[in-house]
Parts: C-alpha cells; structure tokens; sequence
C-alpha cells in the first residue's frame, strides 16, 4: 500500500521540492489555499509575461503528498500559455478522479501521483497546489492580486 | 486484579481481523471505541425478538420494547450515578450540548453577561455556545493552557472576578491532550463567583475511561456519548438535575414529548421524556444498557488503572523514538489515555498513513478542536488512544511505525 501511494518520484519532490520558495521578484498573484480538515497550508506566487506562466514558486507546510503534487506541478506549468496552463490542471484533476490522463506526457512527473486516486482522502492533498494555480491565474485573468480559499469537504 | 486483555479482545470481533496479513492494532478508540458481542447480541434481540415501538402500547410486545428502552435509561444513570429521571437520550454527545444550549443557554444568557469555556474543547462544546452568544450577544470567556497543557486556574479566577460569568461548558478530559480538568473544582469556582451559574461538562471522554459520578462531581449538565463506552453510535445522552430540567422548555417537540395537544397548543410530558421527541433509539439504548453493564462488570476502577498503566508506558515508548514529542501532560494523575504526538519533520498524514499500512489504526487532524490547534501552533497532530482491549503487545507495532515513517520519509 505505501509504494502504491508514495511512489519514488513522489518521494523525491517531497525531499527535494522544485521552485519552492517564500517570495517571487514582480509577482502579479499571490494566492493562499488550505485544505481545513487537514491542516495543509499553501501559499503560491505567479508571475505572468506574454500571457505565460513566467514564474511560480510556493511554500507552505503539509503532508508529502500536497507538498510533492505542487512541486510537480510548478515543473509542468511554468512556460505554459496561461490558457493550455489551466486545461492541464483540469487533465489532472480528472485524473485525481480516477480518469487517465489525456496529456500523461505534458504532466511531467505529475503522472507519478495517478495512483493517489485510490486514496480518496489523500486526493485533496493532491490536488491542493494544482487548484491554487488554477485559482492564481483565475485571479490574474480578473485583474486582481491575492485570493484566500479554504477547501472544505 | 489486571484485565486478561487477551482474553478480553476475544469478545470484540472486529478486533480479530488481519489487514494484509497483519494484526489490526486498534488505537483509536478516543475517536469511537469498538462493540463487544454482549452488545450486538441486546441490540440483535430487540430487532429479532421485541420488535415494537415504546411507549403506549397495551400488548406485551411493546411493554417488552419499553422496559428494554426504560432499561438502558436505568443502567446508564446507575453508571453515572444519577437520578433516571434527568438521564435524556440524544443522538450523541453533540446533541446533548445542543439541548443545553437552545434550551437553557439561549433562555437565559443575554447581553451584559458571560460565559466561561475553556481553549481545548471539542468543537461540539464550543460552537453551540459561540453560535448563540453570536445571535444574543453574550460574552464567551476561555481559560487558557499551562505550558503542560493543564487549564490555568489563576486565568479562571481572573476571568471569574467581576461575577458576570453565569454558564461554565468545559470538557472532562480532553481527546487531543488528555488532560483531566478539576471539574469539580471549577464548579465550586464558578458558583463562588455567582451563586445562580451553571455548570455544564463535556463528559465523552471521560465516562467511558473513569469512574464518574454526576453527585459527587456535583455539576448541573453532564453529557456523554454512547459509541465511545462500547455502546453503538447513534445514541448519547445528557444527564441533568431532575429539577433543572423540569424548569427547562423542550428543544425538540412532537410525539411523545407532549401531555395534551390541541389545535392552538400543547404542555409537555414529563421529564426526562419532555426532552424526547419523536421514536428514540430503541435498540441503540438497549446496546447502550449491555455496554454499561459489560463495563460495570468489568470495574471501572480497574479500567482506570488498565489505563493508567498502559498510557504510562506509551508515552514511555513513544518518547524514547528520536524526534518524537507528546502534546499535553505526562502526569498520569491528570491524564487520561488519548496520546498526540509530533514527529519531527514528518506530517502527522504521513505518520498515520505509513501506521496504517502496518495494521496501526491512529486518527491524524485537528481531532475537532481548531482553536486548541491555533493555541499550540500546529494545523494536526497524531493521536494514538487505548482503551481495555489494549495492551503492552501494541507498543511494538506503534513504536515500528512510526520509526519506519522516519526513515521512510526522511528529508
């Protein structure tokens, strides 16, 4: 059970996060998302140029899922057209609910995570830093520059 | 004379299963304990043999399902040392609190007087008090830790000063720290300051671990839960003074909570059946009635002291990892069994999934006490809890799990 759930590359990005970190040079977005029932906390900056992800980073505290899912997710969106951005995460998260997914080779080591899917109560943990982006470039779109989202159950 | 848990367990059939060819270590039990045949056996004769609804009925069979239903009541106030007639069945410990606070609280606090709570309770202790002090303006008072996770009285006798405080909710023993408050003693506290408060306890984690009296704690609500003492889920209850109740209007109405019925009106039943509306829970208080009677069999004291021991050497075993910490005090005078620990860089989600792929059952959150979580600085902790079915034979695959969360997870 616990090499269906945290596979080695899950395990990786949990150690080793990608684009991490606490702050981001001429950020446009700063959303903050949590996951209530668990505790899971995540704050994500976005910068946007030509209408690209230019820059993404996020921080926060949770379990090894949350925190890997966003750190692969920042390596499969950042370069993205903010549009193509946003039909990836809605590829994974039908893939969180048991689809496969349609663009496996776009979500980098985001595939890594379809076996979480069996787990429902870790799919939010999952899905957590996917969501916030999707929330960041939502905000971006609306013109706005913070957004707060308490994901209840 | 010391439980034959091995024994014992036998009478708990899920507790016989394997996961994965592993024992199912069960340590969970502060989140709902586990049912012994002796009450799946009362609930099963109700449906297969007494089958009827309470109350009224002139043939045998329903006097048969009434004398099963009054029975639970019986047991349950010799259990706790009350009067039958101020036992009320409710749904769940939640409910009681509800009762207590739309039939008493919000009748009589208002604006210009408070009440006293306390920062570790569980949220059905909490936001039925905050939600009415919402609607009618009262002030909700907390009284805060000691750095072991004790309440701080010298907080409560500040807070109590100015004598406006008329409505005490605490817990007995908390589910995410263990700590047992002095109920009594902030009773006597709270009543110094204002002859006329009352006291309301939270008594869910408490009852089903030590011996309690409703007389001698000497308090005027106290609510319990029955799928934490053995019992089923579905039924709890909330043990009043039979007097108080008597001068409380109903929380819920209809069918058998009333005396007379007419069109433009109705006067209530008596106590505690005023306070029961609707069919109750039949089988569930017959369930509830063979749970006390295996526990007062059983001795509560001696449960008292299987915990005791047990608890002292989990924290024992748990400190003696690296890098784990224990929430809450390690004094077993003022502690009862429930266990939250930390492991250093590990998530408590983690913690919990790796225990249960190794058969450990732990519960991992906020355990339904946000701001207690916001006092200590943390968004989760895990929290291992034991009951009588337990023993020193869990400690090792406690201890294994988390040691190979360690590892596993590693930075």
């Amino acid at each position: 059970m616990m090499e269906d759930l945290y596979q080695e590359i899950i395990l990786d990005h949990y150690r080793k996060p990608h684009n991490r970190a606490p702050s981001l040079v001429d950020e446009d977005v700063h959303v903050h998302h949590s996951n209530p029932l668990c505790g899971d906390e995540m704050d994500l900056r976005l910068r946007v140029a030509d209408d690209r992800v230019d820059g993404l980073v996020f921080d926060g505290e949770g379990c090894s899922i949350s925190q890997a899912a966003a750190s692969a997710m920042t390596d499969a969106v950042i370069g993205r057209e903010i549009k193509d951005a946003l039909d990836l995460v809605e590829d994974f998260r039908r893939m969180m609910h048991g689809d496969d997914p349609a663009r496996p080779d776009d979500l980098l080591d985001g595939v890594a995570f379809q076996g979480v899917a069996k787990f429902p109560v870790r799919v939010k943990c999952a899905l957590l830093g996917w969501m916030a982006v999707r929330d960041a470039i939502q905000t971006y779109e609306r013109g706005a520059s913070a957004h707060t989202v308490n994901h209840e159950e | 004379m010391t439980i034959d848990v091995p024994t014992l367990r036998k009478e708990f059939p899920t507790l016989s299963r394997e996961l994965d060819g592993q024992r199912l270590v069960y340590l969970d039990s502060a989140a709902s304990s586990q049912t012994p045949t002796a009450v799946l056996d009362a609930m099963d004769h109700f449906y297969r043999w007494s089958r009827s609804n309470v109350h009224r009925g002139v043939y045998p069979l329903a006097e048969e399902a009434t004398d099963l239903y009054e029975g639970g009541r019986t047991k349950l106030a010799s259990f706790l040392d009350a009067d039958p007639r101020g036992v009320v069945f409710t749904k769940n410990a939640t409910e009681a609190c509800n009762l207590v606070a739309y039939s008493w609280v919000r009748r009589n606090l208002g604006e210009g007087d408070a009440m006293l709570s306390t920062v570790m309770e569980h949220h059905a202790n909490h936001v039925p008090f905050t939600y009415a002090a919402r609607d009618l303006g009262f002030e909700v008072r907390h009284i805060t830790l000691t750095e072991d996770g004790q309440l701080d009285l010298d907080v409560a006798r500040r807070l109590l000063a100015d004598g406006k405080v008329r409505f005490l909710a605490v817990g007995h023993v908390s589910n995410v720290l263990g700590t047992i408050n002095p109920v009594a003693e902030l009773a006597r506290m709270v009543r110094e300051a204002n002859a006329d408060a009352l006291v309301h306890v939270d008594g869910t984690q408490a009852a089903p671990h030590l011996p309690v009296s409703f007389r001698d704690l000497d308090v005027d609500f106290y609510a319990v839960t029955g799928h934490k003492m053995l019992g089923p889920t579905g039924i709890g209850a909330l043990v009043a003074r039979p007097e108080l109740l008597d001068s409380m209007d109903p929380f819920l109405s209809g069918g058998d909570m009333i005396r007379d019925v007419t069109l433009e009106g109705s006067t209530w039943n008596d106590i505690p059946h005023k306070f029961e509306a609707g069919t109750p829970m039949i089988a569930e208080a017959a369930g509830l009635g063979a749970a006390v009677d295996w526990l007062t069999d059983l001795g509560m004291t001696r449960v008292r002291e299987h915990e005791v021991a047990l608890t002292a050497a989990m924290i024992e075993a748990l400190t003696s990892i690296e890098g784990v910490t224990i929430h809450g005090p390690t004094d077993m005078a003022v502690r009862g069994g429930a266990i939250s620990f930390a492991v250093e860089g590990v998530h408590p989600h983690d913690v919990g999934a790796m225990l249960g792929s190794k058969g450990v059952c732990v519960r991992v959150g906020h355990h339904c006490t946000k701001p207690l979580m916001r006092c200590l600085g943390l968004n989760a902790t895990a929290r291992a809890s034991s009951y009588i079915y337990n023993d020193v034979d869990d400690l090792e695959p406690l201890v294994d799990g988390i040691e190979a969360a360690r590892s596993f997870f590693a930075r």
